[in-house]
């Protein structure tokens, strides 16, 4: 669907054994390890999702077993954005403008159905899907996710991170919003995206 | 039937339409220029007391005929009486009818989000300002039956009109006259602001 | 500040001339003496200097979720505050518009998503009055039971989210264990933990299961612990008492005149309560008191959001008592939909059953505004129908947006910490207030 507005994609191979040496691919597992096992989120909290990210906090299901205990809500100490709720195009400058305020290495969750893709609010006023926005890493489904399944989200994460390789030189590219339209994919993608789908093409009119 | 309509019956025979009982519930039509008064009486009579003004807000109807409705939800604490009053907009006339806001300190984001949503202008609300949308927000009235589900342009178009807007980064011209910052603002924005302007950036 | 006895009235107990409830002390110690607590000594500003404006959100920790407040400041003293709105707003009365009555039940968790159960049973009454049916016995007893956990859990979201934000941690944990219990409760009911769609227009998605009572007389027992334990750390620390008496206060004309409802209303003096003014759901046959404050300060809500979770505990162990067998659903062909054996087997009922689901129930001419006691105040639906399945017009009346237009009186000449705990004692929840 041309997601990406650099049509050449810097292609890396990743192969241990292969140009990369012991020290590198143990340093990479050193620092992956640690950062897997740190990630501070930064809770984007809007709406019945931060409940449930809440109860995920709490006493029951205790984050800080996986070291995310600490929220950051300055986003400049932050490594996970947790997008938890859905969001609206008033909302819209400001998670872009959070997420160009965190430093790299930073990932992003987008937890719940509202934030992956509009979910049940397919109208005027709700982003359909926070990756029109912002990249994703991991979506976390649900209407709202039970803690299971954002934990599971979050260990997806960590998988990803320790896979990671320092060698691959786009790992930490930021992306670069056109400075006209300020979209970092091409509108078209984004329309095609948040087309209306299934049951929600037919219920489009009022009356009847 | 709610008491008090016979009353507003008897006391403004020019304003008074008509009164109707759905499912138990009192709608008194009244006169959109006259609402003012109505309600100042409802308020301050001893025999009314409707001290709490629960809702405002406006319904237009499928038929597109059909005028638009503003609709006062009043409620009687020492009474425990409930009356909905109506004021109808006939459609091609300016959307207009008197703010409760002096008499009423509650009306007051409940009229701001009617007039973001329906486009009605309240007469005499100090700061009628858009409320739910952003004050640029350029495709209408939401809540309007002439306005589709999804919006009018396009999702990307949405998009990129929102991640313009920037709302959280700049702050109104009602705010800029805070403080320090009204000094340092252009001569246009300050005569603006001295006119009485309250809205824009 | 002069000294003052923090008092909380309860009204049923005894009423004064007015109807209203007469003031006894809540805060005795054991020997029957009425606590007098103190307040902090004013802090008169002694600098003038310039004025600074501050933009608090809409991404911040303290405000509840999206909520942008702009302060004027002098020093640290609040001048004028600028609420700003709509971060937000998702159009579920748009949507309303284009679904029919029980598809709309879903858009209802997710407005109030503190009070998920409670919303959907609003949208019920109003949608029952619409249609001009009356529930069962058994519904309007289940209803009362779910009303009630709803209310305990929104309240122990904004203990546990207040206490955070004028610095107790452990209440948080301790609100959000007693959460999870209903939260199990809940889900063996009808299988959601937070968004429940727990009614349909004429009953509910389901009965309970067996055994479920046993869990919910559990609860009822040991809940009111958790409240003891909450009330021992917290009511009297010396800490929360600074910060919360004297603060954000108003007065009962002002407050009645701003719209305000719920415990916000009432802890300025007005015993101002849906269930005991306008009844629904047979809430008058319940015995229970409606806590009133004298202040109208954050202390003052915060006691009053205290003895709500006592009384809501009151009237969940009569519901349990009084629950009566039968069945759950009304008899009425337009509404329910045929059981699910007829639907497969026999032509009639599976027509019935397609025409139900495609076309949806049609009510009659009309419009109505049912209010609730939500946690947060007075919840209103207004409907307006033109005889076709789907809605003219759904309204949310929604009290927390009022409650918090009233805000830039309470902070007026506080200070800017303050305003977070003023903020808190609000109780938003930006999901109603934005919609």
């Amino acid at each position: 669907m041309g997601l990406t507005t650099q049509p050449e994609r810097r292609q890396v191979t990743v192969s241990p054994g292969q140009g990369e040496g012991w020290i590198t691919t143990r340093l990479d597992f050193l620092v992956n390890w640690g950062r897997a096992n740190s990630l501070w989120p930064m809770p984007f909290g809007t709406a019945c999702c931060a409940i449930e990210f809440m109860a995920t906090a709490a006493s029951k299901y205790d984050l800080a077993r996986f070291g995310m205990e600490r929220m950051s809500f300055s986003p400049r100490q932050a490594d996970v954005l947790i997008c938890a709720g859905r969001v609206p195009f008033k909302l819209a400058p400001v998670l872009r403008r959070i997420w160009q305020q965190m430093l790299q290495p930073k990932w992003a969750i987008s937890m719940g159905a509202c934030a992956s893709s509009g979910g049940m609010f397919d109208n005027y006023a709700v982003v359909q899907g926070i990756d029109t926005i912002i990249p994703v890493d991991v979506y976390v489904p649900g209407c709202p996710p039970r803690p299971e399944g954002l934990i599971y989200g979050i260990m997806m994460l960590q998988e990803k991170v320790k896979r990671e390789r320092l060698s691959d030189e786009r790992l930490r590219d930021e992306m670069e919003p056109d400075p006209q339209s300020h979209l970092y994919i091409p509108p078209s993608a984004i329309d095609e995206l948040s087309e209306p789908f299934g049951n929600s093409v037919h219920q489009t009119r009022s009356g009847l | 039937m709610n008491p008090s309509a016979d009353r507003l019956r008897e006391r403004f025979p020019q304003a008074f339409v008509r009164a109707e009982v759905v499912w138990g519930e009192t709608t008194v039509f009244v006169q959109p220029g006259a609402v003012l008064d109505v309600v100042r009486y409802l308020h301050d009579d001893e025999a009314e007391r409707y001290d709490y003004l629960s809702d405002v807000t406006a319904v237009e109807y499928r038929d597109l005929e059909l005028p638009l409705q503003v609709v006062w939800h009043l409620r009687s604490l020492p009474h425990r009486r409930f009356l909905r009053l109506k004021a109808e907009l006939p459609k091609g006339a300016p959307l207009v009818v008197p703010s409760v806001f002096p008499i009423y300190a509650g009306a007051d984001w409940l009229e701001r989000e009617c007039y973001d949503m329906f486009g009605i202008r309240f007469d005499g609300h100090p700061d009628l300002r858009r409320i739910l949308m952003w004050e640029q927000y350029q495709e209408g009235y939401p809540l309007r039956k002439d306005f589709p589900l999804r919006g009018r342009f396009s999702r990307s178009e949405q998009l990129r009109q929102a991640l313009a807007a920037q709302p959280e980064s700049r702050y109104s011209m009602h705010e800029l006259t805070i403080a320090d910052a009204f000094e340092d603002l252009p001569q246009d924005m300050r005569q603006r602001l001295a006119r009485g302007e309250r809205t824009g950036e | 500040m002069a000294k003052r006895t923090v008092e909380v009235a309860l009204s049923t107990s005894g009423l004064d001339a007015e109807g209203r409830p007469q003031r006894t002390p809540l805060l005795v110690d054991e020997g029957g003496r009425v606590t007098t607590l103190e307040p902090p000594p004013a802090i008169e500003p002694e600098l003038e200097g310039e004025h600074m404006l501050i933009n608090i959100g809409p991404q911040h920790p303290a405000t509840h979720g999206v909520l942008r407040l702009v302060l004027e400041l002098d020093g640290e003293t609040v001048v004028r505050c600028i609420p700003h709105v709509g971060y937000l707003h998702c159009g579920f009365e748009k949507i309303g518009e284009y679904r029919q009555y029980n598809q709309i039940i879903p858009w209802t968790d997710r407005e109030d998503y503190l009070n998920s159960p409670g919303n959907n049973i609003a949208f019920a009454l109003g949608a029952e009055r619409l249609f001009g049916v009356e529930i069962t016995p058994r519904c309007t007893v289940l209803r009362v039971i779910a009303m009630e956990l709803s209310r305990i859990m929104s309240h122990l979201v904004w203990l546990g989210t207040t206490c955070i934000d004028i610095g107790a941690f452990t209440p948080f944990l301790w609100s959000f264990q007693e959460r999870e219990r209903i939260y199990t409760l809940l889900e063996q009911w009808i299988g959601a933990r937070l968004t429940t769609t727990l009614t349909r227009v004429g009953g509910m998605a389901a009965d309970i299961p067996d055994g479920w009572m046993d869990g919910l007389r559990d609860f009822i027992r040991t809940f009111p612990k958790t409240i003891a334990e909450v009330d021992r750390m917290v009511t009297r620390n010396g800490i929360w008492v600074g910060r919360t008496i004297g603060i954000g206060a108003m007065g009962p004309e002002e407050a009645v005149n701003a719209g305000l409802s719920g415990p916000m209303l009432r802890a300025s003096g007005v015993a101002y309560d849906v269930r005991k003014d306008f009844p629904y759901l047979d809430y008058e046959t319940y015995d229970f008191d409606v806590p009133v404050g004298t202040q109208g300060d954050v202390y003052d809500r915060f006691l009053v959001r205290m003895e709500e979770l006592r009384q809501s505990v009151r009237i969940l162990e009569q519901a349990v008592a009084r629950l009566p067998d039968g069945p759950l659903n009304v008899d009425d062909a337009r509404l329910i939909l045929p059981p699910k054996t007829k639907a497969t087997s026999e032509m009639e009922s599976m027509i019935h059953h397609f025409k139900q689901v495609m076309e949806g129930p049609r009510p009659p001419i009309g419009e109505t505004y049912v209010a609730v006691e939500s946690p947060k105040g007075e919840k209103g639906y207004y409907f307006v129908s033109d005889g076709t399945p789907k809605p003219v017009r759904w309204r949310i009346r929604p009290p927390s947006y009022v409650n918090l237009s009233a805000i830039p009186k309470l902070v007026e000449g506080h200070l800017l910490s303050d305003v977070i705990a003023i903020n808190a004692s609000i109780d938003i929840v930006m999901g109603e207030i934005d919609r």
